[in-house]
Formats: structure tokens, sequence, C-alpha cells
């Protein structure tokens, strides 16, 4: 009797979720559409790219480093400067993203000491796109030195200097990848959750179940499960995309990864029925989850903005936010191909969390009014 | 007389404001017992009590026989039907009610026979969503899913607020037959016309029952003459009716006003030719029975002092 019970609770809550079309085909459309922003818009990828070039060598070298560059695919000569005050007017006219200037007497370097200088300046108004424009730029140069090298005693030495800091670990959506399933993981379980609790309370059908012979574990149990199961395909469906479209690799294994992402999840749900024992209503139920879990993990979990590069203060707080320490360990695990030994700290730390929310939240869910 | 509810002494406090004070009534079996009240008199404090969804502060209830302690008990007995309970509006008819009987542990198969003569109403929609229904009908599908587990008591928390005055009547009726089988009823409601439909009411102002008689015994007991008067300037009327010789008070009933008057041989012919001095026109005077919103209104001036 209990079982059927709890059944027909389950059965009612897994309705309520394919009933309502349109949440679903946000929640399943949103991982997929970032996803896909991620790794062909927002990408850092470049394709005819515009580059000017200050040739002040005019000799072989100079132009068969010119050739190769635009021959590739990634770039394309917008045009030719004849002095370094033009570099200025090239960038401010917006369409020139890099320029590359040659030193005087670059073959006769070369070839006498050994040593060519080469300036490579991106417009670093977009970083990323810089970053990346420039890292294709030198690795085209590292090419053309090898093959100069080739058959010559004393190697030469094609020096770049870049005009900006590069961030060697910046790779598209490699990184984005975390930390768009931790977003949709927060919001399938912590708001999602709350916000069904919630509904429950403001239509009065929580109370009319109070009356019911039901556990409160049991209306816990049968609010979790058709979440973490939705949560739980999400992610997956996430993973299978930038696996199978983009390439993103999972170097560690796949079964500490679901683990985690399993623990992950039982700490956003428990998180999110906190949070439904304590809002009134839906609106409430909404406001509290955006403005106490979504914005905070998007800002303070390292998602966009590296934890190391904040004022310590915030450092601090990030301390206390789940998907600091989760997506820390999906990128240690998918990324670098760590193993159980360099993420239990982490994962402790998760699993103290879920404890303590999922204490506080069975403690102040009760089938009882105040 | 067997009686299914017992309260005694029940007290509740929010904070500063006690929303019950020191209630005591009994309900017997197959009554169907009224507490009429304004919003804020403490009807759904009470209930949820009743139903063990609250906790009391002080006081005790038994409840088809058991105490309010003995929660598991009495809330596989009673029926409940909060104030703004309005089903799951995603699910159809016929979910909503399998899920209420699922979670009450019985089926709609075991149990058809108590609501059959409601739910045939509603058979031809059984796989619309409820959300889609109107109100009357919301409020019928409700009362299926209150009664699918066979209760031996039915706590309505005003089941008939921002209900149509023609499904108000049906869902009254309803409850008149349930009742004839057995069923033990509570109902409140801010209507005072409802009342007449009760067996007995409790009168409920600020956590406080003022008065528990049946309807008819509660407005023969006013011991006042009531006096509805009308004219075509209204706020005016107001004014000047204090002016009236042993007028009490005054209360605005719909399009009349009711006085109160000290004494019962005053005259309509006095009060007219009153009004008219005072340039009213369109005066309609006439003598009323008093009601129980009169009663109630009396009742709760009286208690102020």
């Amino acid at each position: 009797m209990n079982r059927r019970r709890f059944f027909g609770f389950l059965q009612k809550e897994f309705r309520h979720i394919f009933r309502d079309r349109r949440t679903m085909l946000i929640l399943f459309g949103m991982p997929i559409v970032q996803i896909l922003l991620f790794g062909f818009a927002i990408t850092n990828e470049i394709k005819n790219v515009n580059v000017a070039v200050l040739d002040m060598a005019h000799d072989d070298v100079s132009r068969d480093i010119t050739n190769r560059i635009l021959s590739s695919e990634y770039f394309h000569l917008y045009q030719n400067l004849h002095s370094e005050k033009e570099i200025e007017a090239a960038f401010k006219s917006g369409k020139v993203k890099e320029v590359i200037v040659f030193e005087n007497n670059l073959a006769k370097n070369i070839y006498s000491k050994n040593i060519g200088n080469i300036q490579l300046i991106g417009d670093a108004t977009d970083p990323n796109t810089a970053n990346t424009i420039v890292a294709y730029t030198r690795a085209i140069l590292l090419n053309y030195q090898q093959e100069l090298n080739k058959g010559s005693k004393p190697p030469a030495i094609i020096q770049t200097e870049v005009r900006m800091w590069f961030n060697e670990e910046l790779k598209g959506v490699y990184l984005f990848v975390p930390g768009v399933m931790t977003i949709i993981m927060m919001l399938v379980s912590a708001m999602m959750t709350s916000i069904s609790l919630a509904r429950e309370k403001e239509t009065g059908t929580l109370e009319a179940l109070m009356v019911s012979p039901l556990k409160s574990w049991q209306v816990i149990l049968g609010k979790v499960i058709p979440y973490l199961v939705l949560s739980f395909s999400i992610t997956l469906l996430t993973l299978g995309l930038s696996m199978f479209v983009f390439h993103v690799p999972i170097r560690g294994n796949i079964f500490l990864l679901l683990g985690e992402v399993l623990l992950f999840v039982i700490t956003a749900l428990s998180f999110g029925i906190l949070i439904s024992s304590i809002a009134p209503n839906q609106m409430a139920a909404m406001l509290i989850s955006m403005m106490g879990l979504m914005l905070p993990t998007i800002i303070l979990s390292g998602y966009i903005f590296p934890i190391d590069n904040m004022p310590v203060p915030l450092q601090v707080i990030s301390n206390i936010i789940p998907a600091r320490w989760f997506i820390s360990m999906l990128r240690d695990i998918m990324l670098k191909g760590a193993g159980w030994s360099v993420v239990w700290k982490d994962t402790c730390v998760l699993a103290f969390m879920a404890v303590v929310f999922l204490f506080l939240a069975s403690r102040r869910f009760k089938m009882k009014l105040r | 007389m067997n009686e299914r509810v017992i309260a005694t002494n029940i007290t509740k406090s929010f904070r500063s404001t006690k929303a019950l004070d020191d209630v005591s009534f009994s309900v017997n079996e197959g009554e169907l017992f009224g507490f009429i009240g304004p919003d804020g008199a403490g009807k759904s404090t009470l209930f949820r009590i009743l139903t063990t969804v609250m906790n009391a502060d002080s006081g005790d209830a038994l409840v088809d026989g058991f105490h309010l302690k003995d929660e598991i008990a009495i809330r596989s007995r009673v029926g409940y039907m909060p104030g703004k309970f309005s089903l799951y509006p995603d699910l159809s008819v016929q979910e909503n009610l399998e899920f209420f009987a699922k979670v009450f542990g019985t089926t709609v198969q075991e149990n058809y026979s108590i609501i059959k003569e409601i739910y045939v109403q509603l058979e031809p929609f059984k796989d619309r969503r409820a959300g889609k229904l109107s109100g009357g009908m919301k409020q019928k599908l409700a009362l299926c899913c209150a009664l699918i587990h066979k209760p031996r008591v039915l706590f309505l928390d005003e089941p008939t607020t921002g209900v149509d005055p023609v499904s108000r009547r049906e869902f009254w009726e309803m409850l008149g037959r349930l009742k004839q089988s057995g069923l033990t009823i509570l109902v409140s409601t801010p209507y005072m016309d409802e009342a007449s439909r009760c067996d007995r009411v409790a009168l409920i102002q600020k956590g406080k029952i003022l008065d528990i008689d049946p309807p008819g015994v509660i407005t023969k007991k006013f011991p006042l003459h009531v006096i509805a008067v009308k004219s075509d300037n209204m706020q005016k009327l107001r004014k000047d009716i204090l002016k009236v010789e042993d007028a009490e008070s005054v209360y605005g009933f719909g399009e009349f006003l009711h006085i109160t008057m000290k004494k019962e041989n005053s005259s309509t012919e006095k009060i007219e030719s009153l009004l008219k001095q005072q340039g009213h026109q369109h005066i309609e005077v006439k003598i009323i029975e008093a009601g129980i919103e009169d009663c109630f209104m009396h009742l709760m001036e009286h208690n102020k002092n």
C-alpha cells in the first residue's frame, strides 16, 4: 500500500514535467543552444582574418613568410603598411585584427646572426580572438623556422615578440562545457524543484497532501527523483553533444565523472528543497534561486571569471559555492584526465555540502504548517 | 448523540495576534456544521488544527474519537479541502481523482459509490485538464478528491469562495445529500446567507466563537427590531438615519441600510416623514426579520463592549 502511494505521487510528478512542454523545451534546448553557441559562434577558431603587414625588410624571408601566412585559409591580407605610424590607424579602422611587423634586414640577421625578429600585434579589444590569431600566426612561423633549419647547422631562430599576454589554456569550447553543464544542472535541480514544491504550496495542494498518509520523505523523494532523472539525462545530452560535435575529450574515468555529476545534482536538489521550504510561493522560489544560486554560480564559480583573478574577499566567498568545486572537478577529470587521487578533496567538500543541505532541508520540510 | 468532533479550549497565536482564543464546541455525527465569520476570524486556522496540519498552542480535540496527537489516525479519517485548494491544473479530471485515491491508499473503483452522484456530472469531461474546468466544476472535482478515501469527517474551508451563485447552491445541495449518508461535515464560509443551509452554525470573530445554535434559533434569539431603509441619496441617508429616534446601529446591506432599533414599537411612517423632511426621495422603509448577518453584526458590536 505504501509503495503504491509513493509511486502514485511519483507518477504525478513525471506527468507535471512531461505536460509542461514549454519548460521541457527550454530545459533540453538551452544546453544544446549554449553548447552550439560556444562551439560555433563564440568560437576561437579563426578564418579569413584581416591582417596588415609592415614589411621593413623587403627580402626573400619576409616575402616567404608573408606568402605562407596568407596562403593559409586563416588569414587575408587587408593592407600593406609603410610605417609604424600607420599601425594604429589600421587597428582603428576596425578591419584589421593583427599586424605583422618584419624588422629591417630580416634575412641578413637570420643568415648571419641566426636570429630574426618579427613582431605580432593583436587587437586586444577582443582578447580571446586576438590570442587565438596570434597563436595561429606563431604556429605558422614555427613551422617555417623548422623548415628553414633543415640542413643548416647552427639553427636559426625567428623570435616573435607578441604585444599581449597569451593565455595558453584558453581553448574555447573545452572550457565552457563544464560550466554549461553546471549551470543547467543548477537550474533543473535547484530551481525547478523549488518552484515545483512552491507551486504546491501556492495552490493549496500541499496542504491537502499533508492530510494524506504520505510521509514527508516520500514527498521529497517524489519531487527529487524526476528532476534527478531529468538533469542527469540533460547532462548526458550535453556531454554527448560536446564529445561528438566538438570533440571535447573526456580524458578521465567516465564513471568517476558521472558519479561526481550525481553528487552535484543531489547537492543542488537538496538546496532546491531548502529554498522551497522558505519560499511562500513560486515567484519567491524563483527569485531566491536566481539571486541566491544562479548569479553566484555564474559569477563566482570560475565558470566565466577565473577565481584566481578575483579580489580576496570574493575568493573566500567562492568557497561556499558548490558549483566552484564541481566545475574544478569536471575540468580536472574531463580535460586533464585526473583520477580519484586528485579530486577526492573536492568531492569531500561537495559531499559535506550535500549532507548539510539535506539535513537542513529535511528538518525544515515537514508535513505541517507553521 | 454521537459526537464526531469535540474541541476543548483550543488556543493558537501567531506572534502577538491571537488567531484562536479558547475555542470549544462539538459536532454530532451526520451534522452539517457551519463556521460563519469574516476573513481573518480564525476559521482556516481552526480547520488546520483539527486536521492536524497545524499544532495548537494549547487545548485539545477529539476527531472521530482520536486526540490531536494521534496524527496518523486522524489524517486517515478526515477529508480536507483547504481554502485556496485548486487541484493540479495540468492533470486531467480523472488523473486528479486517481492521484488522490492512490495517495490515500485506495482506488477510484473501490469508493466510487460515494462520489458517484457528483462525479457523473464530471464524467463527460474526465479527460479535460482541471485547469480548463469552470469554477463550479472545479469545486465539484475538489470535493470528489476530498471524498475519495471515504472520510468519516469532512472539513471544507471556504469551499464556495469565488464560485458563481448557481454553482454555490448546487454545492450546498450536494453537501446536504452527503450529510444524509451519515458523513459529518464542518464547513466554513464568509457568506452569511449560506448559514441557513447548516444544521448548526458557529459565529466566529477574532478567534472567538460568539454563538453556536441552529440558524433559526440564532435569528429568533435576536432581541432587536430591524428596519431596512433605502432612498435616492444613500450617502446622505447614512448620516440622516442617525437622527431617527431609538436607532442603535446602522449597517449597509446591499442596496438597503439596516437599522437596529432599541424599541420594538417604532413606526415606519415616522422614519419616512423624517427622511422626507431631510429632502430624500424614493424612500422605502420596511420592517424585516433579523437575518444571520444582522445577528452577527449585533453580536460583534456586543462583544466589543
